[in-house]
């Protein structure tokens, strides 16, 4: 094989992929390190998905070409590259066993069956369904399938794991635990996994790196807290977690220059009319018009000048929802750190 | 008024069952099991040889009968084209339903099924009797062979033993060939059901754990679409089994088992004899969809 090992896992050339009129990827160039948990998070439609299908081969690039490991793989039909897949709906074999499903891409290589029942054992144990072998895939649950999935994909050891919004279908307790079992999974395999999802939470919670997708191209690719801090759009801004974009004669009042800006809404910090900020804070006064009390913390929506309304996030620390609710109406400061603003353009 | 019998109705839910369920349930029961029943009853009597009576005494006579050496004869050649057809026909129809389930566009789908079942509006008896014109010797299908200079290997055709015959449509050749169209549509329709019912993502998912097309087709799609072509195959062969009208107006002066259960009841008057013969594609169907299921071809059903 041509395969350089010092060479990204996968690299995007100038890929694009049209559907007719439509460009689902539009001239995208990336850079997947090997050995990382990349994810590819993005609205539906934004071509995240048909990036994934792309490197499985499922489908292939109108323009533009992809490396394996310095190899162009672009016209390579799937099962010719050393790549496997998670899918959405997991796509197991509905007439095989577990153990059959997890042992299939060792079979159509041909490996013997005392070999596979072994490696189906180790992959069993990996994903915790030991003694799970002779069941149907129809009597399992969810978070069950889901493991045999990703059992049946590592058991060739790919070069790359892809995963296709592999915990969509799953309730949110057992998607979080799921999370952290990915996380450990690829840390024990070492593989490169690209985890494509719409939920920036997961997305945050699990990767080294995040693309976000936006119609077709990225938007920004950094760590979680690169993109969560620093978001490089307004689109970002907005798309992961909840954002207060500020612009025009407000954002010159504040920072001195027009360009809208970016605040998270925990970064805000509310006091009285009487305080006294610190030098390198920025500061504003508002009218509180909404208190949504939500346990852990309070969410308010403040009312500043120009009639814009900044959402505000604030721990229950002390305060009780007593407290909170009965601030609706009251005449208070905002402030935050000059530092925890985000210039995003426009 | 209206809206007490609704609530009425609807706090019986097992009386509304009852209501649309009994009606086609005791169809079922008098009509399709009560007849195989009184046939089954008739196959044991016999018929009085001097008067042509019929004997309603239980012998295993008429039985003795069927397993004659021009019965069995009979019996064997039947089910002998009906599994040829039934073989030919599922390698035709594959191809074509695995066309229509998952790479026709929407539009040519609906083309492509119209035009499948598009034979089943005209009447059978027309289409078998347009054969027989197709296949005669001065049919249109000599003339192209002529056309084409074939007319030798068609004779060579013609002369094999016990397939061949004088023309296309006196012989068993034409039979078959017949057959084979005539139910096609049985075949076509059941797989492309089958198919239609695989997810892509499972196709994907045997070419991204490393199968070629052909090992995806053989353990993946194959036993996937296995339920379909069993599906289509008890509609071919006991189609096939039961037909009288083609053996009649295209075959040769051999017998089929419908050709013999007819001319039993209805030349012969012997019903016990006509009775006992039907239980033999019955015997047969039963042991094959026994045969099926040990395949596994209910498993995903």
């Amino acid at each position: 094989m041509m395969n350089n090992p010092s060479a990204p896992a996968i690299t995007f050339e100038k890929v694009s992929r049209y559907f007719g009129e439509v460009k689902a990827v539009d001239q995208i160039d990336l850079e997947v390190i090997d050995g990382e948990f990349f994810s590819m998070l993005g609205p539906s439609g934004s071509g995240k998905t048909t990036c994934l299908r792309m490197i499985a081969g499922f489908d292939r690039p109108t323009s533009g070409q992809i490396h394996l490991y310095g190899r162009d793989v672009s016209s390579l039909p799937p099962y010719e590259r050393d790549v496997n897949t998670v899918f959405q709906d997991y796509a197991l074999f509905p007439h095989m066993n577990v153990g059959d499903n997890i042992a299939y891409g060792l079979m159509v290589k041909n490996v013997a069956r005392q070999e596979r029942t072994k490696h189906v054992d180790e992959m069993l144990e990996l994903v915790q369904l030991s003694g799970f072998a002779g069941r149907k895939p129809s009597q399992l649950s969810g978070g069950q399938r889901q493991r045999v999935a990703l059992a049946r994909a590592l058991i060739n050891h790919p070069k790359v794991l892809l995963l296709d919004e592999p915990l969509g279908a799953l309730d949110l307790k057992l998607r979080q635990q799921m999370q952290v079992e990915l996380k450990t999974i690829q840390k024990r395999v070492g593989i490169t996994f690209i985890f494509v999802t719409h939920d920036q939470e997961e997305a945050i919670t699990m990767s080294d790196r995040i693309a976000v997708f936006n119609q077709g191209k990225i938007e920004q690719i950094g760590s979680p807290s690169d993109i969560y801090e620093r978001p490089a759009s307004s689109f970002v801004a907005g798309f992961v977690g909840t954002s207060n974009l500020v612009s025009g004669e407000i954002a010159k009042h504040s920072t001195g220059s027009e360009q809208t800006f970016s605040i998270r809404p925990e970064k805000i910090h509310i006091g009285s009319l009487s305080d006294t900020p610190h030098s390198d804070m920025i500061s504003m006064d508002g009218v509180i018009r909404d208190v949504v009390y939500l346990g852990l913390f309070t969410r308010y929506l403040v009312e500043i000048e120009g009639g814009v309304d900044l959402v505000v996030v604030e721990q229950n620390l002390k305060s009780t929802s007593m407290d909170v609710l009965s601030a609706k109406g009251q005449k208070v400061r905002l402030s935050w750190h000059q530092d925890h603003i985000s210039r995003v353009g426009g | 008024m209206l809206n007490r019998i609704s609530t009425y109705f609807f706090r019986r839910p097992n009386l509304v069952l009852a209501i649309f369920l009994i009606p086609p349930l005791l169809y079922l029961l008098v009509v399709y099991l009560g007849s195989l029943v009184s046939l089954l009853v008739n196959s044991f009597y016999s018929i009085d040889d001097f008067t042509g009576m019929i004997v309603r005494e239980f012998t295993m006579r008429t039985y003795a009968q069927v397993f004659n050496i021009t019965n069995r004869e009979i019996i064997f050649r039947t089910a002998t084209m009906a599994l040829i057809v039934t073989i030919v026909d599922a390698m035709i129809a594959f191809p074509l339903a695995y066309y229509i389930a998952k790479f026709a566009s929407p539009r040519l789908k609906t083309w492509l099924l119209i035009a499948v079942t598009i034979p089943l509006w005209s009447s059978y008896l027309v289409r078998v009797y347009a054969w027989k014109l197709i296949l005669a010797k001065e049919g249109i299908l000599s003339w192209f062979i002529h056309l084409f200079n074939l007319t030798d290997a068609l004779d060579w055709l013609l002369g094999l033993p016990g397939i061949g015959g004088s023309s296309l449509s006196l012989s068993p050749i034409g039979m078959f060939i017949v057959f084979v169209y005539i139910w096609l549509p049985y075949m076509i329709i059941p797989i492309q059901t089958a198919l239609e019912r695989v997810p892509g993502s499972l196709l994907e998912a045997s070419s991204d754990l490393g199968a070629r097309p052909s090992q995806t087709f053989r353990t993946v799609i194959l036993p996937l679409a296995f339920p379909g072509v069993v599906a289509g195959s008890i509609f071919t062969f006991s189609l096939t089994l039961g037909d009288f009208i083609i053996p009649l107006t295209l075959g040769n002066s051999k017998f089929f088992i419908g050709q013999a259960v007819y001319s039993y009841q209805g030349t012969g008057g012997n019903v016990p004899l006509a009775a006992a013969m039907t239980m033999g594609p019955v015997v047969i169907m039963v042991l094959y969809l026994l045969i099926a299921r040990r395949l596994g071809a209910f498993d995903a059903i």
